[in-house]
This record gives C-alpha cells, sequence and structure tokens, in this order.
C-alpha cells in the first residue's frame, strides 16, 4: 500500500472524526450556564457520556456547579435517554437537562 | 405540541369519526394548578425539546399499543406560556373495552411526566422557579415495569 509521508508527521486528513458534536442544554441548566447550544470537538479521551461531562465540569464555574454528580441531570444522546456509559461520538446531538416535568 | 387550546369534545369526535371499533374511550387533561409548593403561581412557562418530544412521545404510544389491546391514543401538549386554570395536557385512549382504555391511558400519563422531554417554569409573587420533578412520578412510572 502507498503512503505519502509529509515532512512533520503524517497528514491530516479530514474525516468523520474531526466534525463537532452538538451540545445542547435546557431549562434550568440553560438559563445557569447562560448557553442553549455549543458545537463542540470531542477531545480523544472523551468516548462516552461520563466523559464528556468530566470534561465540561473541567472549564470550572457554572459548568461544574450545575454538572456536579450530586446534581440530578439527565442526559440524552440523539434524542434518546443515555446513561453515563452511553457512547457519544462526533457529529451526536447530546443534550443535558434536568429531570423532566411536564404533563 | 402546540402553543394553542384545545377541545376535548372535538379531539374525541374526530377519533370516533375515524374508527367505529371502539366501545370505550378515557381521557385524562391536566390543568395549571394556582399554587404549587405553597405559594400562588400566576403563570406558567413550558419549554421541551423539540423533536425529542415528538420521538418521546410517539415511543410511549407504541409500547401502550404493544401493552394493551386498545385502537388509537392521542396526545395533546401544550408549550409556551400558560395562565392557572388552562388545559396543559389531552391523553384520549379508544379501546373495545374500559379495562385496557383506563390502563393504557394511565400508562401514558406516568410515562409522558418521567419519559418526555418537558420543563415548567412558574411565576410566582416570590419570582421565577423551575418546578422540581417529583418522586412520586417516578415511583407512578416505575410500577408498570412489573
Amino acid at each position: 500500500m502507498d503512503r505519502v509521508n509529509l515532512p512533520g508527521g503524517p497528514a491530516v486528513i479530514p474525516d468523520a472524526a474531526s466534525r463537532p458534536a452538538i451540545v445542547l442544554l435546557f431549562a434550568r441548566l440553560r438559563e445557569a450556564i447562560g448557553t442553549a447550544q455549543e458545537h463542540l470537538t470531542l477531545p480523544d479521551e472523551v468516548r462516552d457520556v461520563a466523559g464528556l461531562l468530566a470534561c465540561l465540569r473541567a472549564r470550572g464555574g457554572a459548568w461544574e456547579a450545575e454538572l456536579a454528580p450530586a446534581k440530578p441531570i439527565r442526559v440524552a444522546v440523539n434524542q434518546e435517554m443515555a446513561d453515563s456509559a452511553t457512547p457519544v461520538r462526533p457529529g451526536d446531538e447530546i443534550a443535558i437537562f434536568p429531570p423532566v416535568t411536564g404533563g | 405540541m402546540q402553543t394553542e387550546d384545545f377541545d376535548i369534545g372535538a379531539e374525541i369526535a374526530a377519533l370516533r369519526r375515524a374508527d367505529a371499533r371502539m366501545g370505550a374511550i378515557a381521557s385524562f387533561i391536566g390543568v395549571v394548578r394556582d399554587v404549587n409548593e405553597g405559594e400562588s403561581v400566576n403563570e406558567m412557562t413550558l419549554e421541551h425539546y423539540p423533536g425529542m418530544t415528538e420521538r418521546a412521545l410517539e415511543q410511549i404510544v407504541a409500547e401502550a399499543k404493544a401493552r394493551w389491546d386498545i385502537v388509537d391514543v392521542l396526545v395533546v401538549h401544550r408549550v409556551g406560556r400558560l395562565a392557572p386554570n388552562d388545559q396543559i395536557v389531552l391523553v384520549v385512549v379508544t379501546g373495545a373495552h374500559r379495562g385496557e382504555a383506563f390502563a393504557a391511558c394511565e400508562f401514558v400519563m406516568d410515562y409522558l411526566k418521567t419519559r418526555a422531554p418537558f420543563w415548567k417554569k412558574e411565576a410566582t409573587a416570590q419570582g421565577a422557579r423551575w418546578v422540581e420533578a417529583r418522586t412520586a412520578d417516578d415511583l407512578a412510572a416505575e410500577r408498570w415495569k412489573q
């Protein structure tokens, strides 16, 4: 198989892995953190919901306070309810919100 | 999902016109109360997650139809600003007999309250506050797993 080695290391090939994920916040979380939607390039170490929440908490401030492990938080990945082990991938729509109160 | 009000009479009439197999129609209407957690409520705002809301409700209706021998399920949920005494949600279940229609109607409401992405914010004299989820609602949904 032919490979082209460029000076300075392997070429960076744009592919699915470079697509950002979309993070959506709702209700109290949206207000407390002050954002409704964000495009986020997932760091390599973020593989699941638990990893994403840890990554967001590391920003400090309202992110750290509102997403603290003791807080009752729900997460949906691609519009399906998820748990901490649910995988997250580039291009996913990940929504974080408080327990629902409709009806 | 809609911001405008609904008319249960018109909704049921439409369901009855669509299908003559039904011998029973069970319904539930949720209404905005003027008091919650000891404080008077002047206004309520309902937020939802467009896209997921529709999917979640479709899944709940599909599960109800799989569990009970019913004909049809209608769910209407309002979003936006509501006042005390306004209607919030309508569930109508039609079937051949009342037992299954009653059970399925209760199931749809219990699951809607714990799985459909809606959030209520109340305006009270003491300021605005997000309504907290109730443990009783989780317990009500849990019993259907048995």
